[in-house]
């Protein structure tokens, strides 16, 4: 018997503005999938493609960026810029085959969370029909910059 | 025998360019030899591997390992030279990132061969393939069989210390060498486990001597699109995409001073968890659009963003590899 | 709950599971949440897991000062509302058993889990993964301190209206000094161009007029008007602005007021600021008789002597030889430790709704050339006429909503509409006994004497028509319609649709922001929403702050609001100006990037990334550094910097990859 299968999604939102619309989804009592995990920045340009990535790496198989509606960041512009690493991003990852449907980028104000609802719901549908990324926990000694850095300086003996 | 520390120093997939840089330092070639006994030197001297087999687990003072793991006898000695070393150094930048070989990340191993073996330019009118084992009257022979994936050094064995370059710097490797001895002499003491040696503590931009202003980018351009490149100001300004900003300081600015862009062989700053991402963020940053039919249409002058960004990164980023590599095959 | 020894270097962390009531624990299994954390978060450093009820009631609170002190937990999570209620309390709790609260978290299950997801077993699931998350999140943690900075006790209030001579003169009045920025000639606002004010329908310039004069000769207030702000740099405590004071070409010193040169100007032109179009000024002139400060001012691109050298006549019939042709504008440096912007409103453009044909019939009239026609100073001494300025209007037409409540248009109320409108009908019948029909969509009058203004108004015979107007128009459907306007409504109480001809028509137009007011938030650093006007940091419960420490808003500048509401708002503000200054320090939250200047190559690639200005190059080191004073932590240079040099507290690199790496626990 085979499950179907559920993605694993994970969400960053920005403190001012799309954070408050999950919270506004919440005390509205709005049901949507729940199959994202919601990570909490100050703002959208705090985004960093690192995140992203070491999500896909770690087992995610999509990631939605959320973030104030342009015009109206609370840091008034840096969405814009979150908007210019976003696209970068999506065609770089499309380089290591993976679609760019899964990663979204979606605007929602503090008002907004049946919308957020939405989006999400969309989004989970969409990554469900791309199937999982699975892609392989590549066995540690790992990263070069993850080495443990000992403070004990090797001894030398000539 | 010599009472010197013994040294050695490994190629796997790589192109030479390292231990040719190793020759450049010219003179102080001397002191290496003065300081130590190479034991094992593939490009300088005879040795078999069952000579290293035979040494005492740790009797290799120093081993400088240069070349990504692409195959099962590159893993294999790379696990032998562990075991035989005190301090095994990732040298250059197929053993600390994978470099070019990396590239081949994007490819499964399919592929891979069918581009070697039997493109138009290879003349293989009978269409042999390498096989891992062949049988002939004294015995089966057999090759080593490329991984999936190739793989960084670290990702294979505990590595002591990363020099980072393409190839590392001359004097950069001077300079480790004369550390090493200090060391040795009992004048200097070794940095920590894990440390980059033989660079700078920041990137490119901090040694090169071009003007830089608060950039604008309308639109990324070839360098031959812009020739000629205006020599004072910086490259990245010019439209040019320059990799200097994220790449790891040490080789002083080589390619800008003469006018070339960086392409990253240096590696990520200190720290850094994907150098590819690091690129993103900061070619994203000078982009000077905000609607998205603007911002795409100044991103389609960088066409190819993951060879760009990961020319020699790629087999130590966060992904490694793309599906195609290992999609049907596993890792 | 029990305890654990965690792995060596990890923090020891406590985890509170909130039941919430039933409000958690309805749709998640918080016990299972509490031993899932104690078993496979021990390794991340959770010591001790404990579930509760009420985790921010008192006794909630207690349990995590307990384990504080007695375990010696130095980080804590709990699991339950969002951190935008009670992120604060669990940090105070956490502060006042000794440990510093920015080593606590808050994470949300209930708006995030329990309200939103209807499966029980997928929701705990999905819960411990968020724990989860935080718990490898909150190792990376720092101590954190607020940053102090000191308060300069001036004041910098932009806009003269009713708004900003509230707030300054109640700084004034506390002992502190206020600097008063007006771009116009006078301060006053658009309140001065009114002439009854509802529902008291007392005159507007006699309630205004003190409070100008005392703004005007107040020891403690520099008034600075046909002055602009240019450039505001620094940060809260501490701003640095640039202000142009237009040249007037009157000496201020020499001047007495006396009204001379307006009266000997022999150039005449159409006064469309405050007359709104319908009288005449002089080249030299005070915008109205009450003025303040008393001193004209020139109009340059007018004058006859700078246009072609010739007249004079104001100099030569000054008689303290005030007038000073060769006058340049001056620009000053203040600085201040608080900005009120009170810059008011600016009117919706009625030629855009052509089918009500203001700007084509003569006799459609805006609520602001009708306030000019009814005030005893304007252009027809409060004669209510039609175009011709003699003949007085028989039927009157008043239509709300113009521009406002419109999707083609505005989509918000403008607020005092339907009052004004109550009043304007009051002032024609009482002036003229013409009768008045009010065409409306709903009636609001919700403040205190409003809605007996409206019985009032009803019973003094106005008619109500409730409907939107379709259209204004001089076609005449037959003779009884000749030289009318007619008004096409459907009248939705009675079903029908009706023309009624009327001989004037007043449009009660929308507020809309000020036209610049974009452009005047970025100097400042404040954002306007989607409609254009400035933001304030909650819309219930603070609105006079804005999200930029140091930035204050008060008036109509924020939203259409009435006069009372802009008094109250200006009061606020000054209120809050107060409290600041007399704590002589501010504290800012200590969410800040910061630049490893070893590790900066001084590539300039997040030199223009800050909309704070925070960032700066220092050239003779060639490194950027960034104010924490100005910073306000958004991360977006922490995210650009290419080489890594530039990191954030509170939300860090390590902090989000452990969260990152958290929440995939088990994929």
């Amino acid at each position: 018997m085979s499950e179907s299968f559920e993605p694993v999604i994970v969400g960053f939102t920005c403190n001012w503005c799309s954070y408050r619309a999950a919270d506004a989804a919440g005390t509205a009592r709005v049901k949507y999938a729940p199959n994202v995990r919601l990570i909490r920045l100050m703002c959208s340009g705090r985004l960093d493609p690192t995140f992203v990535m070491k999500a896909l790496a770690g087992g995610a198989d999509g990631v939605l960026i959320t973030g104030c509606h342009p015009g109206d960041c609370h840091y008034i512009d840096q969405n814009y810029k979150a908007l210019r690493r976003f696209l970068l991003l999506r065609r770089t990852l499309k380089g290591f085959g993976i679609e760019p449907e899964r990663i979204k980028l979606v605007w929602a104000s503090a008002a907004e969370g049946m919308k957020l609802a939405n989006e999400i719901n969309t989004f989970v549908d969409e990554v469900r029909k791309l199937g999982p990324l699975n892609w392989p926990k590549w066995d540690s000694n790992g990263h070069a910059a993850l080495q443990p850095r000992s403070e004990q300086v090797m001894e030398v003996t000539a | 025998m010599s009472d010197k520390p013994k040294f050695a120093m490994y190629w796997a997939a790589s192109c030479g360019g390292c231990e040719i840089s190793v020759l450049n330092i010219a003179e102080k070639i001397l002191d290496v030899d003065a300081n130590f006994e190479p034991v094992f030197w593939p490009v300088a001297m005879d040795a078999k591997y069952k000579d290293v087999e035979a040494m005492e687990d740790g009797s290799i003072l120093l081993t400088l390992w240069n070349g990504g793991i692409r195959n099962d006898e590159n893993e294999h000695i790379a696990h032998l030279l562990r075991k035989k070393s005190k301090i095994l150094v990732a040298f250059g930048s197929c053993a600390t990132e994978g470099c070019i070989p990396g590239l081949a990340n994007l490819s499964p191993v399919e592929e891979i061969f069918a581009t070697a073996y039997h493109t138009i330019s290879t003349d293989n009118p009978q269409g042999i393939h390498p096989q891992p084992t062949f049988e002939v009257p004294e015995g089966t022979l057999t090759i080593p069989t490329l991984k999936p994936v190739l793989k960084t050094l670290a990702q294979v064995v505990d590595v002591d210390y990363y020099m980072p370059g393409c190839p590392p710097e001359p004097h950069q490797i001077a300079a480790v060498i004369d550390l090493v001895i200090q060391v040795l002499q009992g004048k200097a003491q070794l940095p920590p486990k894990g440390a980059y040696i033989g660079c700078g503590n920041s990137t490119v931009c901090d040694e090169c001597p071009r003007a830089r202003n608060v950039k604008h980018i309308t639109a990324f351009r070839r360098i031959q699109e812009v020739a000629p490149l205006d020599p004072e100001i910086c490259i990245l300004e010019q439209g040019v995409p320059c990799n200097g900003p994220a790449t790891r300081s040490g080789c002083n600015a080589r390619c800008p001073r003469v006018g070339a862009q960086c392409i990253g062989c240096y590696g990520p700053a200190e720290g850094v968890l994907d150098y590819g991402a690091r690129l993103i963020t900061a070619f994203a940053s000078v982009v000077d659009a905000k609607e998205p039919e603007e911002i795409e249409a100044i991103l389609d002058g960088i066409p190819d963003p993951t060879g760009q960004f990961y020319r020699f990164n790629l087999a130590d980023s966060l992904l490694r590899a793309s599906t195609a590599a290992w999609k049907k095959n596993g890792h | 709950m029990s305890e654990n020894t965690p792995k060596q270097d990890k923090p020891k962390v406590g985890v509170y599971v909130c039941h919430c009531g039933s409000n958690i624990a309805g749709m998640v299994d918080v016990e299972a949440v509490r031993d899932w954390a104690r078993e496979h978060l021990a390794e991340d450093g959770v010591v001790i897991s404990r579930d509760y009820k009420f985790m921010c009631s008192s006794l909630g609170q207690e349990l995590i000062e307990k384990d504080i002190k007695e375990l010696g937990l130095e980080r804590v999570v709990v699991a339950a509302c969002s951190p935008h209620l009670h992120e604060k309390t669990f940090r105070t709790a956490s502060e006042r058993a000794g440990l510093n609260p920015y080593l606590t978290e808050l994470v949300s299950i209930r708006e995030q889990v329990s309200w939103v997801h209807t499966d029980k077993a997928i929701a705990t699931e999905k819960s411990k993964a968020l724990l989860a998350g935080t718990v490898h999140r909150v190792a990376y943690n720092t101590e954190l301190e607020p940053l102090k900075v000191p308060i300069n006790p001036n004041t910098l209030v932009v806009g003269g209206g009713i708004a900003g001579i509230q707030a300054a003169l109640e700084i004034a009045n506390a002992g502190f000094h206020v600097y008063l920025v007006e771009r116009e000639p006078s301060i006053g606002g658009h309140m001065a161009q009114f002439d009854k004010t509802f529902p008291t329908l007392d005159c507007s310039a006699c309630i205004l007029t003190p409070r100008m004069v005392e703004a005007g000769t107040h020891p403690n207030i520099t008034l600075l008007t046909w002055s602009e702000v240019m450039s505001v740099s620094g940060y809260v405590g501490n701003f640095n602005v640039t202000i142009k004071k237009r040249a007037r070409y009157v000496n201020e010193e020499l001047c007495t007021g006396c009204g001379i040169c307006v009266e000997k100007c022999p150039q005449k032109v159409i006064d469309d600021v405050y007359e709104a179009g319908l009288g005449y000024r002089k080249v030299i002139y005070t915008p109205f008789a009450q003025a303040v400060p008393k001193y004209p001012v020139l109009d340059r691109p007018n004058c006859t002597y700078f246009k072609n050298g010739k007249c004079k006549a104001c100099e030569k019939f000054c008689p303290t030889n005030a007038i000073d042709f060769t006058q340049e504008d001056e620009y000053l440096n203040v600085e201040v430790g608080n900005i009120i912007l009170a810059t008011g409103y600016d009117l919706f453009d009625a030629r855009k709704v052509t089918n009500y044909g203001y700007g084509r019939l003569p006799n459609v009239f805006t609520s602001l050339e009708f306030e000019r026609l009814s005030n005893a100073a304007g252009p027809t001494g409060g004669e209510i006429t039609l175009r011709d300025g003699k003949t007085k209007p028989q039927t009157v037409g008043i239509i709300h909503c113009v521009g406002s409540r419109d999707k083609n248009f505005n989509n918000y109320c403008s607020s005092i509409c339907c009052m004004q409108s109550l009043k304007f009908a009051h002032l024609v019948k009482e002036r003229t006994g013409a009768d008045v029909y009010e065409f409306y969509i709903d009636m609001r009058t919700p403040m205190k004497a409003y809605d007996e203004f409206y019985q009032r108004v009803l019973d003094e015979g106005t008619l109500f028509v409730r409907g939107k107007v379709a259209e204004v128009t001089n076609a005449a459907h037959g003779p009884h319609e000749k030289g009318k306007l007619i008004i096409q409504v459907e009248d939705t109480l009675v079903g029908k649709q009706r023309r009624i001809p009327v001989d004037m028509v007043i449009l009660s137009v929308g507020m809309e922001p000020r036209h610049d007011a974009k452009q005047t938030g970025q100097l400042f650093g404040i954002s306007c929403s989607s409609d254009g006007w400035y933001i304030e940091r909650h819309p219930k419960l603070d609105p006079v702050t804005t999200m930029t420490e140091g930035i204050l808003i008060a008036g109509c500048a924020s939203g259409p609001k009435d006069i009372p509401a802009s008094v109250a708002q200006g009061a606020a503000a000054a209120a809050r100006v107060l409290d600041k200054i007399l704590q002589k320090e501010v504290e800012l939250e200590p969410i800040r990037a910061t630049v490893n200047e070893e590790k900066c190559s001084g590539c300039r690639i997040c030199n223009n990334l800050c909309p704070f200005n925070a960032i700066s190059f220092i050239d003779d080191l060639a490194v950027t550094r960034i104010n924490p004073a100005l910073c306000q932590g958004c991360g977006t240079c922490v995210a650009a910097c290419p080489a890594g040099a530039i990191s954030g507290t509170g939300f860090s690199n390590e902090q989000i990859f452990a969260q990152i790496d958290g929440l995939l626990m088990g994929v």
